[in-house]
């Protein structure tokens, strides 16, 4: 049940992007095609999942059991980057083809504010480690929904006419606030 | 007047939100009120002032290939000082801006200027370009969160003149969207006819 809870929430309630304001760039930035988001989705997950596991595993028996916890951020920011060129080199090797796919993506994860926010607030919410790893993953289909639905819409969006000033970016806000508004229709669920 | 046009770009033909697009998540998270807003762009301005000082002086050490690593390193041991200096001083506000304290870390704003500024220019323009984009980034952020607080909550830096609650979704999420979506709209226009 708890786990439930937390899947509902993290996806629906507090959205990632839509309510909690984390992967904004991605959002705004790759949202241009359904098939790119996907892909952006793909790499973000990945990435999402093990670096929430392993900053876990360091807060826990690092961190915490020396007393040296002013140094989560550096800690964090540190294994995400160095993880994010290790999923890279690894998929080069053993997967061409999925590395073919998310190429482009993984080094804009580095910056993806999401994958840090996401790690960080496992270990504030005090999850065990299989909570954490749910937590990561219901984050990321969160954070997957709101890309390729909100590119869905920016695909539309471009046949439309509208005031000059507002075309590209400023409509794009626009409509990510409506849509958060819609989003926020499932406060009060859990 | 070199060093003038590089302070000044900053506040509007290079402002980070509004123009280059930079730095977006904390913009719109954290910006419920002005004084909010005002905090997370001081906080960021010192971050990058300091990195760009530490980047300029150190870069002829760095080898190319680990750079963004070392420039990371550089900014982080910046934004623990800002977080154990909040958290020690204005605790109040720290709980306000919360996650997103040491989020400042991954905003491509700082990283970005390090690399594309202060890896290529001296320690004294740097300081002044660190200076001049993160006080034009504050200036947004305030813009930003004084606006959603007068039309969400009728006040501005706490200071209440309407009676009543406003109109309560430019506090929340959507608000935020929508308020920096209309915001660009007027700078668009703004920079068109000067140009």
């Amino acid at each position: 049940m708890e786990y439930i809870i937390i899947i509902i929430s993290a996806i629906f309630v507090n959205n990632i992007v839509l309510a909690k304001f984390l992967g904004i760039c991605p959002f705004i930035g790759v949202s241009s095609k359904v098939e790119t988001s996907i892909g952006m989705t793909g790499a973000v997950t990945f990435v999402m999942v093990i670096a929430t596991i392993v900053t876990y595993l360091l807060q826990k028996y690092v961190l915490d059991a020396f007393g040296i916890g002013f140094m989560q951020t550096i800690t964090f920011i540190l294994v995400i980057a160095s993880l994010v060129q290790l999923v890279e080199i690894i998929l080069k090797k053993v997967s061409p083809s999925l590395y073919q796919a998310l190429g482009i993506f993984l080094p804009l994860i580095t910056t993806n504010c999401a994958v840090l926010g996401v790690a960080i607030l496992a270990v504030q919410n005090d999850y065990n480690l299989l909570e954490s790893v749910v937590f990561a993953i219901a984050n990321a289909i969160g954070f997957g929904l709101a890309l390729i639905v909100f590119a869905g819409l920016r695909e539309h969006m471009d046949m439309v006419n509208i005031p000059k000033a507002m075309k590209g970016v400023p409509i794009a806000f626009v409509v990510a606030g409506l849509l958060a508004l819609a989003f926020m229709g499932f406060a009060g669920l859990v | 007047m070199n060093q003038l046009k590089n302070f000044t770009k900053g506040f509007f033909k290079e402002n980070a939100v509004f123009v280059l697009f930079l730095g977006l998540c904390p913009t719109l998270g954290v910006t419920t009120s002005a004084i909010n807003g005002l905090g997370m762009g001081l906080a960021t301005t010192f971050v990058l002032v300091m990195s760009n000082l530490v980047v300029s002086i150190v870069k002829s050490q760095i080898p190319d290939k680990v750079r963004i690593p070392s420039f990371i390193v550089i900014i982080a041991s910046f934004v623990t000082m800002v977080e154990l200096l909040m958290q020690a001083y204005l605790p109040s506000l720290f709980e306000q801006l919360g996650l997103f304290i040491p989020l400042i870390v991954v905003n491509c704003l700082v990283l970005g200027r390090s690399e594309a500024f202060a890896s290529k220019n001296g320690v004294l323009s740097s300081i002044i370009d660190g200076l001049g984009m993160g006080l034009g980034f504050a200036m947004a952020l305030t813009i930003l969160g004084g606006v959603r607080e007068v039309l969400g909550s009728g006040s501005i830096f706490g200071y209440k003149f309407i009676e009543g609650d406003g109109m309560l979704v430019f506090v929340l999420a959507p608000g935020a969207f929508i308020a920096l979506g209309y915001l660009i709209v007027i700078i668009n226009k703004i920079n068109k006819k000067t140009a």
